[in-house]
């Protein structure tokens, strides 16, 4: 992002006269104002903090996205401007117009900043170095002193020593002194590639992000030991689908969860479980054989691009009901939990009690709902669980007869009974009883109720993101990028080679025969340079420096006008043979002096 | 378990040590500010300088020196006739070597000053080596990486953090930078030593990963040295306002001689400011890229704009605005430094309102 204000285009069109006062002038003025203003650097900083803000709420405020049941419960307890917050996206700032807007807005400005800079700095790479500057004493870095050699040697060896260290170079004759170099000498376009990588992989990433949120989907489900399911829509509890996923393409695999594990911390923290599952990647190809593997947290099973994460784990009771005509069933439910020792919560429906006419159906359906404790301990009546292992599970359920409500056509939870067929009295509690695994209870008319063990069930989910290895490149890129235009610097170096002597008319051979002058200069682009060291370096590559007597520094002193800077800085210098000055020395031991430039 | 619960109250009694030390360091380095002597700084003699040059009515804004550094510092030095521009003329001072003043004087004693300084950087690397006991111990004891909850990031946060200002104090000889450090930092190891303590134990199923090492402490590194960059442009700001305030008084003596004056250089803040945050920023990059990349292993998304990936998201974005800002013109200076500023509190804000406050897939803490 430049902030270069280039006036120069404006200018240029601006004298002539408009031949037509047109309103099309007018409107493409407007809108190159526009332009301006939107990519000019101050425009991108402000839409970088209104980012920063707009982003704010997604991190205060509950959000649909990832948790429905505390922003319905915010919802619930804010009535006045919860419902306001609601409509104007608060609670999906990150699919809301207005967030979108700023991004937006801000990768134009980014691309139109880019764009031309990328062009720019093609034309750098095919530019030559800047020519010597005439005073080089005034750069922030110089140095002067005196070499054995001809100019033309020394300017030779300090063009191939330079290019050796991969230094562009342009080697030119003085115009000012006869038989005079100039080298002028420039590095670090690394600089600029690093950020335009940079800046590119900012769009990159975003057009990967976006790639997830069109092609994506996730879906989660619980499954008890023994269970199988294959991928569709239908066979999750939630599905999360991107923005052109209908569910009808989804590669179908089929899992089933053969064994779930689970390691705890003598306090009770869970510090590992496992799900050993058979798998067909496949199904629809013939010979497409069940696999074994074993998922685990942090370990997911990939599949051809799904994803197949194990996100939690719990319990369901198993229970028998014996009805009073005989006839049983085994029934059980998942039960969940929020609660570290893993009381969980649910409820087992029966909606078709057998041997009862489908008339009858609506009095005698039955429900147990309540908490299953791993570690079950009842103390005063109230069961609570003192470890998440099922060491020794206990029930305490409330168990009710009459209308579940499920033929209503409403869906319900499948961890609750629906209260409002409670409260209509269509439902009707009639015991409420604890049990240990292998306790019964009886209920009024008969029919018993045992709880014969538990199962386990894990939570998986599947996810699939086309966009994500890209974003993976691009984020690579990104910071490649970063530390490439942040550690690497644009550095200039300069040689102005003068015959010495020459400029002394008849002494020229008596004083100096093949020696030359050296004066160096250098300037780093950036004020983050540290260029001071390198500087010191390279300014030495014309060779090793020779003593100046100080008669050939009085001599100089006295000669034509037109050599009078070479002469200056020739009579500058207190110590004899080399002269080194360094302006502004501060700080971090850094020659820093930034040119008036941006390059950010 | 045995050798482990003693191995920890080694950790628990070193991490008391660190705070003690801390506390005596930042009490010597306050000393040394209020009884820096006044005479021989080069600060002290620009500002007298100016003083005496106001008095004659002169401009300040004298000479290309001042037109060199003044770009560095801020508001562009054409400006001298403005008051802020010739608050920045102080940094012309810069073109001596600040240690000047420190490699001129070693023939006299040093005075109290100067001792409580050194004694202060004593102290300092005494806490330092007991902050490093704590946190290694307590990760024997534990046996993982000691960086699973608030108290340990914040025990591997404050050691960073003056770390990286013991290295920067070794390399410009500005201990000042150290008040400004060790206050936050305090602070927080004494939170850390009492609110924020638990006992040492393993870590939920989610966190046994080798991530942990990757994403955690790359966290913990860019956001003490952030820390450090905050500081030096908390002072920055101090300092600024005291240059502009002596030039618009020349002749309050009381001012001249008050303790923001006694700062660094704002030249030489400004470039500690930048320099650390050019370290950390690429470091914060990798650490949230390394915990998207744990995030797709272990929450099945790779960004989910989960409350702390959010305000990580957030720190982000203002630290790249302030590396944008440093070389964008009416921005450079003060700005710069107020949005370096706010996003080290951005970064506090995630460590812990986030933590505490708001609920989300990081909660771990609790």
């Amino acid at each position: 992002m430049t902030i270069t204000d280039a006036p120069g285009r404006t200018t240029g069109a601006t004298p002539r006269p408009p031949a037509k006062p047109g309103k099309v002038r007018a409107t493409l003025q407007f809108l190159r104002n526009v332009w301006r203003g939107l990519t000019s650097m101050r425009t991108a900083l402000i839409l970088l903090f209104l980012l920063a803000l707009a982003s704010l709420p997604g991190a205060l405020l509950p959000q649909w996205d990832n948790g429905r049941e505390k922003t319905q419960a915010y919802l619930d307890e804010h009535t006045t401007w919860g419902p306001l917050l609601n409509k104007l996206g608060f609670f999906d700032v990150f699919a809301s117009p207005w967030y979108s807007a700023i991004y937006l807005l801000l990768f134009i400005s980014l691309i139109g900043c880019v764009l031309p800079r990328s062009v720019d700095f093609a034309r750098q790479l095919r530019a030559k170095p800047v020519r010597t500057p005439r005073n080089l004493a005034r750069m922030p870095l110089s140095t002067e002193y005196r070499v054995d050699t001809d100019p033309e040697a020394t300017a030779d060896r300090v063009e191939q020593q330079l290019r050796q260290r991969h230094w562009r170079v342009l080697r030119s004759a003085e115009p000012a002194t006869a038989g005079g170099y100039t080298v002028s000498a420039e590095k670090g376009y690394l600089r600029e590639f690093g950020n335009l990588v940079f800046h590119f992989s900012l769009i990159g990433l975003l057009g990967a992000v976006a790639t997830g949120a069109l092609f994506g989907y996730s879906g989660s489900r619980l499954i008890g030991t023994g269970e199988s399911y294959c991928s569709s829509v239908a066979s999750y509890d939630t599905f999360r689908a991107g923005i052109t996923v209908d569910g009808t393409d989804l590669t179908p695999f089929c899992v089933q969860l053969d064994k779930l594990t689970a390691q705890f911390s003598p306090e009770g923290m869970a510090t590992g479980f496992q799900a050993d599952v058979q798998y067909q990647a496949n199904p629809q190809q013939p010979g497409d054989a069940w696999q074994r593997t074993t998922i685990e947290v942090n370990e997911p099973l990939r599949l051809n691009g799904q994803r197949l994460y194990l996100m939690g784990h719990g319990y369901a009771p198993e229970l028998k009901v014996t009805w009073p005509n005989g006839q049983t069933r085994d029934v059980t439910s998942n039960f969940i939990s929020n609660d570290a020792s893993l009381l969980s919560t649910g409820a087992v429906k029966i909606p078709d009690p057998p041997g009862v006419p489908a008339d009858q159906n609506s009095t005698k359906q039955l429900a147990i709902a309540g908490l299953f404790a791993p570690t079950a301990v009842v103390q005063g009546g109230i069961m609570t669980s003192v470890f998440p292992q099922a060491t020794a599970p206990g029930l305490a359920v409330k168990i009710y007869r009459g209308d579940l409500g499920v033929n209503s056509g409403v869906p319900q939870s499948v961890y609750a009974i629906d209260q409002g067929q409670v409260d209509a009295g269509k439902l009707k509690e009639i015991k409420e009883v604890n049990l240990m695994v292998g306790q019964r209870t009886t209920l009024d008319d008969g029919t018993t109720i045992e709880f014969t063990g538990y199962r386990n069930w894990a939570a998986l989910q599947t996810s699939y993101d086309p966009g994500q290895f890209w974003a993976l490149v691009f984020a690579v890129l990104l910071l490649g990028g970063l530390m490439i235009s942040l550690i690497i610097k644009r550095r200039r170096v300069w040689f102005r080679i003068t015959p010495i002597g020459a400029d002394n008319g008849p002494d020229a051979g008596a004083g100096g025969a093949g020696r030359s002058l050296v004066s160096v200069g250098g300037l780093a682009r950036t004020d983050q340079a540290g260029y001071g060291a390198e500087f010191d370096t390279v300014a030495r590559l014309a060779g090793p420096a020779v003593p100046d007597p100080a008669t050939e520094a009085a001599a100089s002193t006295a000669t034509s006008p037109e050599h009078s800077q070479q002469a200056e800085s020739a009579a500058a210098p207190a110590v004899p043979g080399t002269e080194r000055r360094r302006r502004q020395r501060a700080g971090l031991g850094d020659p820093a002096q930034p040119e008036r430039e941006s390059d950010e | 378990m045995n050798p482990n619960s003693s191995i920890a109250q080694v950790s628990d009694l070193a991490f008391q040590a660190t705070m003690a030390a801390y506390l005596v360091a930042l009490v010597c380095l306050g000393i040394e500010l209020a009884a820096k002597r006044r005479a021989p700084t080069e600060l002290e003699a620009v500002s007298a300088a100016r003083r005496v040059a106001a008095k004659s009515g002169l401009l300040v804004g004298s000479g290309a020196g001042a037109a060199n550094t003044a770009g560095i510092a801020g508001t562009a030095a054409t400006a001298g006739s403005t008051p802020s521009g010739s608050a920045d003329v102080t940094v012309t001072s810069g073109q001596q070597p600040p240690t000047a003043a420190q490699t001129q004087g070693p023939a006299q004693p040093p005075s109290w000053s100067e001792r409580f300084g050194r004694a202060a950087m004593v102290v300092t690397v005494v806490g330092l080596v007991a902050n490093l006991i704590s946190i290694v111990t307590r990760g024997i004891a534990a046996g993982r990486l000691p960086l699973a909850n608030v108290y340990e990031f914040s025990a591997a946060f404050c050691f960073v953090a003056v770390l990286c200002w013991v290295v920067l104090a070794a390399k410009t000889k500005a201990r000042g930078l150290g008040l400004f450090v060790l206050t936050p930092v305090t602070l927080l190891a004494f939170l850390a030593g009492t609110v924020l303590w638990q006992k040492a134990g393993p870590v939920v199923a989610s966190l046994n990963s080798y991530w942990k090492w990757i994403h955690v402490t790359t966290v913990s590194i860019s956001g003490s040295v952030l820390l450090v960059s905050g500081a030096a442009s908390v002072m920055y700001l101090l300092r600024h306002r005291y240059d502009r305030k002596v030039t618009e008084h020349p002749d309050d003596v009381d001012l001249a001689n008050s303790l923001p004056g006694k700062l660094p250089s704002l030249q030489l803040l400004d470039k500690i400011a930048y320099r650390t945050a050019i370290v950390a920023f690429p470091l914060y990059t990798f650490a949230i890229i390394a915990g998207a990349l744990w995030a797709e292993v272990a929450w099945g998304r790779y960004w989910s704009w989960d409350p702390k990936e959010t305000v990580a998201f957030i720190s982000w974005v203002f630290y790249a605005g302030y590396l944008h800002a440093r070389h964008t013109s009416g921005w450079r200076g003060v700005r710069a430094a107020w949005v370096n500023i706010v996003g080290f509190a951005a970064i506090i804000f995630n460590l812990f309102f986030i933590n505490y406050v708001v609920t989300g897939l990081h909660s771990y803490a609790s």
